[in-house]
């Protein structure tokens, strides 16, 4: 069986964040049904700086577990300090995960990072 | 409340098990190949373990191998027909739901110039007997179906394949590894030529298994350096799992009426519970022509590692076919076969019953997993109707 840090069993047992946002400021989606992991993230921002942020996930307990850390971590951080959030920061502060399920980690990144370039696009539209 | 719901995977060891095993470790401890007093003792012991294995599926003393374990059964079967028989024909039939200890052999026979077909199943994980008698050819020297489906729990139809099989002097090897101890198995009715057995899915000790081999069939031996076994499987035998076995099939014998009679009123108050109290749920495996300990289901737009983790807090133990749970990610490969979509496969969770569950377990298991279902539901983006 795979071993999953406390830390990652907390935010499967708990997890933070969960739903979406109306009228959020950006949205990004990732993943599909065959790989067996979706990821949805809702951001909020006022004045460059992400006020809140929120989730859904179709997937497996790291999945879930990174995707609530990623929220977690964005919120309050401006824009620019959110796009710096790399995965290696985000297994760090999950105290690790199976190496199998680096990929997890991979996609709250880049579900966090379209819902940026999200915000981003519609700023400048 | 601590819940084992995974006898699929393995069960405990019977007390009765463990006392037959006890001497067997330090006081009657010989080699059965020894010539003196000690390893005529061990000898006795084995060959009634063999007995009392053969009488499990109505065979003879003299037709049971003991093994290491189900997979090298399978291993023994197929890679021993295979080399043995090879110059008769290179051909070998088997399924896609078959355990990897029999696709993952076939595999490499292929790589050795054999050629295999890996016959699909229908929605219900049943292979179709005109489907075999359809592939098969001049050369097949092999079909391997398996019994009882470890993870749907399906049936295989073995006797009508058997009539294909004997009348062309095909080899007819049956994997018994989740049927032995489930439901009664005689290999006269099968009609198998080989027939692979594990002990710790019946109550006994883990590394040791068991391989019918009928009268007058013959293979080639997959382990060289011993006369043990018949020459069938060289290797000191592993006495005590060989005792416990032998007990466990004993066992296995007085009970099997009481327990598949027990077991099935319980598998369907879980079938029926679990239909009854989730929505947008759907069992996976044939409706009656199933193991009498098995449930699966699919819930939809779930995943179902999440579901196992969160069991498993809840003290419930069970196991999933989705790909998350699996160190290689792939979905199961009989989901797959069955032609079940990938996050319905995803989604799938199997709870296996066994002596030890009572009512109470499958009511607590009622109660927990529904809440479970509504939480990881409220999270998944697959349920867009249910988030507020």
């Amino acid at each position: 069986m795979l071993k999953y840090s406390e830390k990652v069993k907390d935010h499967l047992m708990n997890p933070r964040n969960v739903g979406t946002i109306e009228n959020p400021s950006g949205v990004g989606s990732v993943g599909n049904p065959v790989c067996g992991d979706i990821m949805e993230m809702y951001l909020k921002v006022e004045e460059g700086i992400i006020v809140d942020a929120k989730f859904r996930t179709f997937g497996c307990g790291a999945a879930i577990a990174t995707s609530s850390m990623v929220t977690e971590l964005a919120k309050g951080k401006t824009i620019e300090e959110a796009m710096g959030i790399t995965k290696d920061v985000l297994i760090n502060e999950l105290d690790g995960l199976p190496p199998v399920k680096t990929h997890c980690s991979v996609l709250g990144i880049d579900a966090l990072q379209k819902a940026i370039m999200d915000f981003k696009a519609k700023k400048s539209a | 409340m601590r819940v084992y719901l995974d006898h699929a995977a393995t069960t405990p060891c019977d007390t009765e098990v463990i006392k037959a095993m006890e001497p067997y470790w330090q006081v009657k401890f010989g080699n059965p190949s020894s010539p003196h007093r000690l390893g005529g003792e061990a000898e006795e012991a084995i060959e009634q373990a063999r007995a009392q294995v053969a009488s499990l599926i109505g065979a003879e003393s003299g037709e049971i191998i003991f093994t290491g374990s189900g997979t090298a059964s399978d291993n023994l079967a197929i890679k021993g027909v295979a080399f043995k028989w090879q110059k008769r024909g290179r051909h070998i039939v088997t399924t896609q739901i078959e355990h990897p200890a029999v696709l993952e052999s076939c595999r490499w026979l292929e790589k050795q110039n054999f050629k295999v077909t890996y016959l699909p199943v229908d929605e219900w994980g049943v292979v179709q007997v005109s489907d075999v008698a359809q592939v098969i050819r001049e050369d097949t020297i092999l079909v391997s179906i398996m019994h009882g489906n470890n993870e749907v729990g399906s049936i295989q139809p073995i006797e009508q394949i058997s009539q294909l099989t004997s009348e062309r002097g095909i080899y007819l090897h049956v994997d018994a590894v989740q049927t032995g101890g489930s439901i009664p198995i005689n290999v006269k009715t099968l009609g198998a030529d080989l027939l692979s057995l594990s002990a710790h899915k019946l109550y006994g000790p883990k590394g040791v298994g068991a391989l019918y081999l009928k009268k007058g069939g013959t293979l080639d031996p997959w382990l060289h350096g011993g006369q043990q076994e018949n020459r069938w499987r060289a290797s000191t035998q592993n006495v005590p799992g060989i005792v416990g076995f032998g007990r466990a099939a004993e066992l296995v014998c007085e009970r099997i009426v009481e327990d598949s009679d027990r077991l099935l009123i319980l598998r369907d108050k879980l079938r029926d519970g679990l239909l009854n109290r989730i929505p947008d749920i759907r069992i996976n495996g044939h409706l009656t022509e199933r193991l009498p300990s098995n449930v699966n289901v699919s819930v939809a737009g779930v995943e179902g590692e999440g579901m196992v983790l969160h069991l498993d807090a809840a003290g419930i133990m069970c196991s999933t076919g989705s790909a998350c749970s699996a160190h290689n990610l792939q979905p199961s490969h009989v989901l797959m076969a069955m032609g079940i979509r990938h996050e319905i496969a995803h989604g799938s969770l199997r709870f296996t019953l066994g002596r030890s569950t009572t009512e109470e377990e499958i009511d607590y298991v009622l109660e927990v997993l529904p809440a479970i279902v509504e939480k990881l539901r409220v999270m998944s983006p697959l349920v867009q109707e249910r988030v507020a």
